[in-house]
């Protein structure tokens, strides 16, 4: 099996740097912003958006993390799921939600976490940050902020690995069968 | 410029599943690995943030039924049970032994088996005969979850167990527990000596003589953590780190097992002044229903050093966790 870089770490880094002017710009610098990373890679790219916006902004945004686990609709898998730790930091009440995930595909995870997120309160808005956009939507979710519009074929799988929880920033295409 | 380097196939590593095959029934904890009960408290650690919250409903096992049929009495176990299963949205229907057609002749399996006509997902039974859900399990299609079986086990309070003492203590491996009472009777004990030694804990069973099994070391086998017999309370003691007092019921008295009452209390009763045997950090523990001022002081058990009200609190984040791993949906692979 084959794998396709399709983003350097500097590539990511310079993505992730935009994205979090957009959000700063569109939010007024960062007030009111709560950023909730979607387990696994998500919450790794919600704590760089904050601190990146924490350097030119001078606030650093508050970070959760959320296991969409127990709102998912997918299919059962051969093995036992285990959830991780959520959590939500102080009240989600009136502030300006920004869900972070590295890719976004299907939108039906997206559906989860928006799910999750009102389980926890009323949010003025939520927003939705993501590393990579692949396209093939299963429902009408958009992304906000896109770090890059990648088209792929619905048989491809994108990769992504970071330095948090992989050890190296990567993004990655793998075409099948191309040995 | 497309930069392209050959990798091995494997799955992609996600934290969100698990690494032991999908399971359907909770029977007794023989047949966990460390790997999984492992999985079972952390899943247990993130439901906990569910009860947390100021409306404790999640949307998880919605248009999922769950049964508990219980042939015995039970306060915390079946409440746990239904209030797990509330909580994650599924539906949930109590039958007691006195409700159910038992009355009228029909067997267990009989129950069961119109249980999964109407499409129950899950049973959680509680049975006086031991092997009752295995029997269950064999004859049916449902998962089963055992919720006692007479004095075989009772998994779901060992894994609470579990999950208590790793909050406390933050780790299992390398702990000296002593579960004190009647043994022989015990499923509470039973199931606790699996689930301990496989996470690698050291565990000394401590009673009268003849509330004790005689062939309790070959009858577990090797595992991790240790396994000790002793019948002298303070003795067994020395050194524990988790004391694990068991309900003395008083049938055993007529039954000729236990000369007295008081008899037992003098020689078995864990309190403060024997607590001094234990480490200066070792901590109490009591499945319930507790005989107040017998097997456990009433001081101890209702001081500082006692986990008994963690160990009802954490019953329904773990029995939460064990409903999620059977029922859920399930993550994509």
């Amino acid at each position: 099996m084959r794998e396709k870089v399709i983003m350097t770490a500097d590539e990511i880094r310079r993505a992730l740097v935009r994205v979090a002017h957009e959000v700063a710009e569109r939010n007024r610098g960062g007030q009111d912003l709560l950023f909730v990373g979607i387990r696994t890679r998500g919450v790794p790219i919600a704590r760089r958006l904050a601190s990146y916006i924490s350097d030119f902004e001078g606030i650093e945004p508050p970070t959760g993390s959320l296991d969409i686990g127990l709102y998912r609709d997918d299919v059962t898998s051969g093995v036992n799921p285990v959830l991780r730790q959520t959590d939500i930091p102080g009240n989600v009440n009136g502030k300006r939600v920004v869900l972070v995930d590295d890719v976004l595909f299907t939108g039906r995870s997206l559906r989860a976490a928006m799910d999750a997120v009102m389980d926890f309160g009323r949010p003025a808005q939520i927003q939705l940050a993501v590393l990579v956009d692949r396209g093939h939507r299963e429902l009408p979710v958009r992304a906000d902020y896109v770090g890059k519009n990648i088209p792929t074929s619905r048989s491809e799988e994108v990769r992504v690995r970071l330095r948090e929880t992989d050890g190296e920033d990567l993004v990655a295409i793998l075409e099948q069968g191309a040995e | 410029m497309a930069v392209s380097r050959v990798v091995e196939e494997r799955p992609a590593p996600s934290e969100l599943l698990g690494t032991e095959p999908r399971r359907q029934h909770v029977l007794d904890l023989d047949d966990f690995s460390a790997a999984e009960i492992e999985q079972t408290l952390e899943t247990a650690d993130a439901m906990a943030e569910v009860l947390g919250r100021q409306i404790r409903k999640v949307p998880t096992l919605r248009g999922r039924t769950i049964v508990t049929l219980f042939y015995e009495p039970s306060t915390r176990t079946r409440a746990s049970f239904e209030q797990a299963g509330k909580i994650l949205s599924a539906d949930v229907i109590n039958l007691t032994s006195s409700e159910s057609s038992s009355r009228k002749g029909e067997s267990l399996v009989d129950t069961a088996r119109t249980l999964e006509a109407m499409g129950a997902d899950i049973i959680v039974l509680r049975h006086s005969m031991s092997g009752a859900p295995y029997l269950v399990a064999r004859h049916t299609s449902i998962s089963v979850i055992n919720a006692g079986d007479g004095w075989h086990a009772h998994p779901t309070q060992a894994l609470l167990d579990l999950h208590t003492i790793k909050q406390r203590f933050k780790r299992i491996q390398g702990l000296k527990v002593v579960i004190v009472g009647d043994i022989l009777h015990s499923r509470v004990a039973r199931s606790n000596v699996w689930g301990l030694r496989t996470m690698g804990a050291d565990v000394t069973l401590c009673g009268p003589p003849t509330l004790l099994p005689t062939d309790v070391l070959e009858a577990f086998g090797k595992a991790p953590g240790g396994l000790a017999i002793e019948t002298d309370l303070d003795t067994a003691l020395d050194g524990a780190d988790v004391v694990m007092a068991l309900r003395i019921q008083h049938e055993r008295q007529t039954a000729g097992l236990l000369p007295s009452v008081r008899e037992y209390i003098r020689c078995y009763q864990v309190n403060e002044e024997r607590m001094g045997r234990a480490k200066e950090t070792a901590l109490v523990m009591h499945p319930g229903p507790m005989n107040d001022g017998v097997e456990i002081s009433h001081g101890l058990a209702h001081g500082a050093r006692s986990l008994v009200e963690s160990q009802v609190t954490n019953g329904v984040a773990v029995r939460m966790a064990l409903l999620y791993m059977l029922a859920s949906p399930g993550v994509e692979s």
